[in-house]
């Protein structure tokens, strides 16, 4: 089960999500300080570790639109959110997939802060009120990507594969 | 069968004879860009080394750009070491294409590439920015990626798993009206389709008021093309696109363009006729929230903003100084204007520009992104609005979430200046 521990609304920017006045720190193991910083009991919550993984963001259509600053999904993974979204913009999506981080693609989800969802493979269950939405699949140009573990360790493979059928001088 | 112009050009870079939307393919890069954001690039392209036994070592040195542009001079010491490091590592791998903070080469990356010829027609180019679409005005199929995506690149000189994209056609015909520019134009766009309505696809560019237009409105359409969520906007390269691309960007030699198919199968076609478009305003906080300015009611704005990579180029400036030039902007606004590079200052100095706009009362700053991201050279106070020629009103784009961004032309910008509200340019005089 999963807690609902913030509800947005559509076109949530990444402004929004890793404020660009943060943006000369680019280390992962050093965003997380600064997720949803312009929401400030929200991110004091994050940082006294009051969200336990698995929590949910859910947001309607488009989240993570704007720029490609990819702090604004290290961020959100830094504390092993989970994102429920009507949809994404096509380079958060990205970023999120390349580094790990969870996310549902989910066009008729409605729920509210304090609700415990089921997310199943095919669709989540609000337990609080009821309701069953349905989960679009991931675009399966990413799947081997998941399925490797992020683009790093997916890199890695091709690499090690390139370098192996080359010819020895 | 019949491809679009984005299908011909990844069908090229991935081998193949043709394409389709859908399909997973992945395409050879031609260039790829970075900015200071490449600290992170550098640091997970050394991540994917790890363990592997291999020195790490980038695909193709000359096909990596790196240009410094959002934080110059740096406003930080984090900045300044992030920055030392990338210059560490440029000279260790032996990047060609790097732009320092330099008063003769330095710039904005989506102005560098092109001006500089590193953009060529029917590319994949690729950039650890959301404005890479802008280089689409140039027929390269350009876009945005992330930092891991990027150093994946650097390793491999491809981008893996890309699914083609679907494209919509969009036509503008007709005549551009005194005082309407390219920004009016793709801020209408967005207006019309909304910030998600071009997601995960591409906006190509066609039609009279197109090919009439110069490679700097092109770069205008494309760079905001993002802006409606598109993977990239493209123009398909023409007369106008070599006309640049020899004189202005000095490239020798054969460059060979293409056109998509005629038969190639749209996503959806869209028509606009440019003889009935006003100058547009994007208001608060979302750049498709786009009314003509005659609709936008009497906002009075502290700070007026000229630059960045949609709109701080020569005719950006020229239309600016048109404007101002012998009057005095009104006490209470402050005024700032940021060349797209240093090449433009100094073509603006040469031709006048800027004296007009200095003596007008406006502050020139440095090439660079200046405050477009919010992270210095021109904050916002509590409650103070911003007239700005850049691309994003998000909140706290630049800097304050209590203040508020409204998007418009240079002509806009600089016709708002002499009254301090936000202002019809075609109204004054002359
Ligand atoms: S000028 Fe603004 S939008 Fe353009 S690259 Fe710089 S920060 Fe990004």
């Amino acid at each position: 089960m999963a807690k609902v521990v913030l509800k947005l609304g559509d076109d949530i920017s990444t402004d929004i999500i890793y404020p660009g006045r943060f943006m000369a720190t680019v280390l992962p193991s050093e965003t997380p300080q600064y997720a949803f910083a312009d929401f400030p009991e929200f991110n004091a919550r994050l940082k006294r570790g009051e969200i336990p993984p698995g929590s949910v963001v859910v947001a309607g259509k488009n989240f993570g639109c704007g720029s490609s600053r990819e702090q604004a999904a290290s961020t959100l993974k830094g504390h092993e959110l989970v994102v429920v979204a009507k949809n994404f913009a096509r380079i958060f999506l990205q970023n999120a997939i390349n580094l790990g981080l969870r996310l549902v693609v989910c066009p008729t989800i409605e729920a509210e802060e304090g609700d415990e969802l089921e997310i199943l493979s095919d669709r989540i269950i609000d337990q609080t009120s009821g309701r069953e939405f349905k989960i679009e699949p991931l675009p399966k140009a990413r799947q081997a990507i998941i399925e490797a573990g992020g683009l790093i360790p997916y890199t890695r493979q091709r690499l090690l594969e390139k370098k192996s059928s080359r010819p020895k001088i | 069968m019949a491809m679009t112009m984005v299908e011909k050009i990844l069908a090229r870079a991935s081998g193949l004879k043709k394409v389709t939307a859908g399909e997973v393919i992945e395409p050879k890069v031609s260039l790829a860009m970075s900015h200071e954001n490449a600290a992170l690039v550098i640091n997970q392209f050394l991540e994917i080394y790890k363990d592997t036994g291999l020195k790490p070592k980038v695909w193709d040195p000359n096909k990596i750009a790196i240009i410094f542009d959002h934080r110059v001079p740096a406003e930080s010491s984090k900045t300044a070491t992030n920055q030392k490091k990338i210059r560490e590592f440029v000279a260790a791998q032996k990047i060609k294409k790097f732009h320092d903070i330099r008063g003769d080469e330095g710039g904005i990356c989506h102005q560098i590439l092109p001006e500089n010829g590193y953009v060529l027609p029917g590319t994949v180019v690729v950039g650890t920015d959301s404005h890479t679409t802008s280089h689409g005005a140039l027929g390269a199929f350009s876009f945005g990626i992330g930092a891991t995506e990027m150093a994946s690149v650097w390793a491999l000189g491809r981008v893996l798993n890309v699914e083609v994209p679907r494209t919509i056609k969009v036509v503008a015909r007709g005549k551009f009206g005194r005082y309407v520019l390219p920004k009016d134009f793709i801020l209408y766009l967005i207006g019309k389709i909304t910030a998600e309505g071009a997601n995960f696809k591409v906006l190509e560019y066609h039609g009279p008021a197109i090919e009439k237009m110069p490679t700097s409105g092109r770069l205008t359409i494309c760079n905001m093309s993002v802006e409606a969520g598109a993977t990239s906007g493209i123009v398909p390269p023409d007369k106008e696109t070599l006309r640049y691309l020899k004189e202005e960007a000095g490239v020798k030699g054969k460059i060979e363009i293409f056109g998509p198919d005629p038969e190639a199968e749209y996503d959806q076609v869209i028509e606009i006729d440019v003889s009935e478009l006003e100058p547009m305003v994007a208001c608060p906080h979302t750049v498709d929230n786009v009314r003509p300015v005659g609709q936008v009611g009497q906002v009075k704005v502290d700070q007026i903003v000229i630059g960045s990579c949609t709109n701080g180029r020569l005719d950006d400036l020229a239309v600016a100084a048109k404007i101002l030039k012998g009057k005095k902007i009104v006490r209470g606004v402050r005024m700032l204007i940021f060349p797209a590079s240093f090449r433009i200052y100094q073509q603006a100095l040469k031709l006048g520009y800027i004296a007009d706009l200095t003596k007008a009362g406006a502050v020139i700053m440095n090439p660079g992104c200046g405050c477009c991201l919010g992270v210095h050279e021109g904050a916002l106070g509590d409650g103070e609005v911003a007239l700005s020629t850049t691309n994003r009103n998000f909140k706290g784009r630049m800097g304050n979430p209590k203040s508020d961004v409204y998007l418009c032309s240079p002509a806009v910008a600089a016709a708002s200046a002499l009254t301090g509200y936000i202002t019809d340019p075609r109204k004054g005089g002359k």
